[in-house]
């Protein structure tokens, strides 16, 4: 399991930018955003390099955030990847709440897949199937508490 | 007990003291203030009762009465005999000016030292004042009250919150004196100070100048720690000091031995029976300097009738339920802003901080609610957001009667205030014709 974080924002105009900005002005690096969003408000949904330190700069600019354990799981960069990595989980009766694909940077980076499933036997199924699961480590410092 | 003997005076003795001192402003403010010998003419009255009952046959005073006799017209006595004025905030039009002779300086002293001992306090405390110091009547009123009490007394005044922390911290405050929703920012900006509030020796919270409801009693004493006390007062009357709850917790004992309340249906302008709600009208019977007879105060209570276990004999009345002048008519609904405070304090994942915008789209007035969520809310799923607005919306409609737009904004997103809370604000002549 990762840290995400997640942030309620109002939809108006200049705050994701706002967000972006304070997270930049910290040194903080994202590796994956994804706003989900109503008709009068949002959630945005952050993978980065230093979660903790990313957490307190947004409640120091007053944002509301809180922070979700998600799966990040490594699928094959090809048609049909996804549709593998969900169909083991699917056997399994295993549910997904949401999910969101962004790729590792570099030569020979590969897509990774966060999921949000409300089912702790998900890693378990998805290492079953051959996939790697991806700890802390691998995508982010874990920063000092 | 500040002053038992008074506090405490058999019923029968209190009404033959109140008519007599009845008698007595009546003469004084007939002989001394033209606007009252004109009422009084006009209405057909003299200036003397035989009955307390005959009191609702007295012309009123408005708000409008002390506007037009700005600054000094409505003083009943000689400007020498002032020694104090303050101002009532003028949030629309005119302010208006009350004065206080030495008399009342030290009447006052008494009413607000009453308020913090039946509160709880006593010469023990050290009592942090953050009402505002200056014409509003709210930090000096508090102030003398304190000293004469013998409280161990800090004139913080309202504003700079972190300072306010950091006072209650080091000066081991016991008693807070500010509005309630201050107290609320001043809970939150211990939480960023990384000060544990709750820990604090802070016992006592004396709040007022603002309609508060019981839920946010209720999420004020848990977040602080302490014992929230409702307090009553205005400036054209006295300032605070008028009624004050006592331990009980139940209804504001209104120092009778210097003021008249009464109830008045809100349409005929009757006294309604004890228990019955409707406007709050005082007559001021001690004061010297700026008298008022039947001064409408557009506050919505009533009486609760029966005896406190307290033993005070003063009638309580009950929490500010609303102003008249509050009071929103939504699709021909009356809606006071404190029951929909009331509502939101009783949701998990909501602040209670809210504000009530009016708008106007086309010719069609339009209302939405504001409502922060909370900081401790998991934002993750949208499902569970929609969830919360639409259980805001849903309990909202159930308890007022009337469903109400509700949006959903980010913590800390609404103003919040060092005195009266803004919770209306009315946009409708700016969005006229959009």
């Amino acid at each position: 399991m990762i840290d995400q974080l997640s942030v309620f924002l109002e939809n108006q105009p200049g705050r994701l930018a706002h967000l972006c900005r304070a997270l930049g002005d910290a040194r903080v690096n994202m590796r994956a955003l994804m706003v989900a969003d109503t008709q009068e408000f949002g959630v945005v949904r952050i993978i980065c390099d230093r979660p903790q330190t990313a957490r307190e700069v947004l409640e120091a600019a007053g944002f509301g955030v809180s922070v979700a354990d998600v799966i990040a799981v490594e699928t094959p960069d090809r048609p049909g990847g996804l549709a593998d990595v969900l169909e083991a989980l699917g056997e399994s009766g295993v549910n997904v709440e949401y999910a969101y694909c962004f790729l590792e940077p570099g030569e020979g980076g590969s897509a990774v897949d966060v999921l949000k499933v409300d089912d702790a036997r998900a890693q378990e199924v998805l290492e079953a199937a051959g996939y790697r699961v991806l700890g802390p480590a691998e995508l982010y410092e874990p920063d000092r508490a | 007990m500040h002053q038992p003997e008074l506090e405490t005076m058999p019923v029968e003795q209190l009404r033959e003291l109140q008519l007599e001192r009845l008698n007595g402003l009546l003469g004084r403010v007939y002989g001394r203030v033209p606007l009252y010998r004109r009422k009084f003419d006009e209405a057909g009255v003299r200036p003397h009762v035989t009955s307390l009952a005959d009191l609702a046959e007295l012309p009123f005073t408005v708000k409008d009465d002390m506007r037009a006799s700005y600054p000094y017209g409505m003083f009943a006595v000689d400007r020498r005999q002032i020694v104090r004025a303050h101002a009532s905030s003028g949030t629309t039009g005119q302010i208006t000016v009350v004065g206080y002779t030495r008399n009342d300086i030290s009447n006052w002293a008494d009413m607000m030292a009453r308020t913090l001992a039946s509160a709880g306090a006593t010469a023990d405390d050290v009592v942090q004042v953050g009402y505002g110091y200056g014409l509003f009547t709210g930090g000096l009123g508090a102030h003398y009250g304190s000293e004469r009490l013998g409280c161990l007394t800090i004139p913080i005044s309202g504003g700079n919150t972190r300072r306010q922390v950091q006072v209650l911290k080091d000066f081991e405050v016991t008693v807070l004196a500010c509005t309630p929703s201050y107290s609320l920012l001043i809970a939150e900006t211990a939480e960023e100070m990384g000060i544990d509030i709750r820990s604090l020796p802070l016992r006592l919270g004396v709040f007022g100048a603002e309609p508060w409801s019981e839920n946010m009693r209720a999420q004020i004493e848990q977040r602080l720690a302490i014992r929230a006390i409702d307090i009553y007062g205005l400036s054209e009357v006295l300032g605070p000091g008028v009624a004050a709850e006592c331990s009980e917790q139940h209804g504001m004992h209104v120092n009778e031995d210097h003021f008249l309340i009464e109830i008045l249906d809100t349409e005929t302008l009757r006294p309604v029976p004890d228990g019955e709600y409707g406007e709050v009208v005082f007559t001021t019977i001690t004061k010297e300097g700026i008298p008022v007879v039947r001064y409408r105060t557009r506050d919505i209570s009533r009486i609760i009738p029966g005896d406190c276990a307290c033993g005070r004999t003063f009638r309580r009345m009950e929490r500010i339920t609303g102003r008249t002048d509050d009071m929103l008519i939504i699709r021909g609904v009356n809606v006071f802003p404190t029951q929909i405070e009331q509502v939101l304090a009783g949701i998990p994942g909501v602040a209670p901080h809210y504000q009530v915008i009016l708008g106007k789209h086309g010719s069609m007035d339009t209302v939405e609610v504001h409502v922060e969520v909370s900081p401790d809310l998991a934002f993750d799923e949208i499902r569970e957001l929609e969830e919360l607005h639409r259980t805001v919306r849903a309990e909202i409609a159930a308890a007022l009667a009337v469903s109400i737009d509700v949006r959903l904004v980010e913590p800390r997103s609404i103003e919040r205030s060092e005195g009266k809370a803004r919770r209306v604000i009315d946009l409708r002549s700016e969005q006229e014709g959009a």
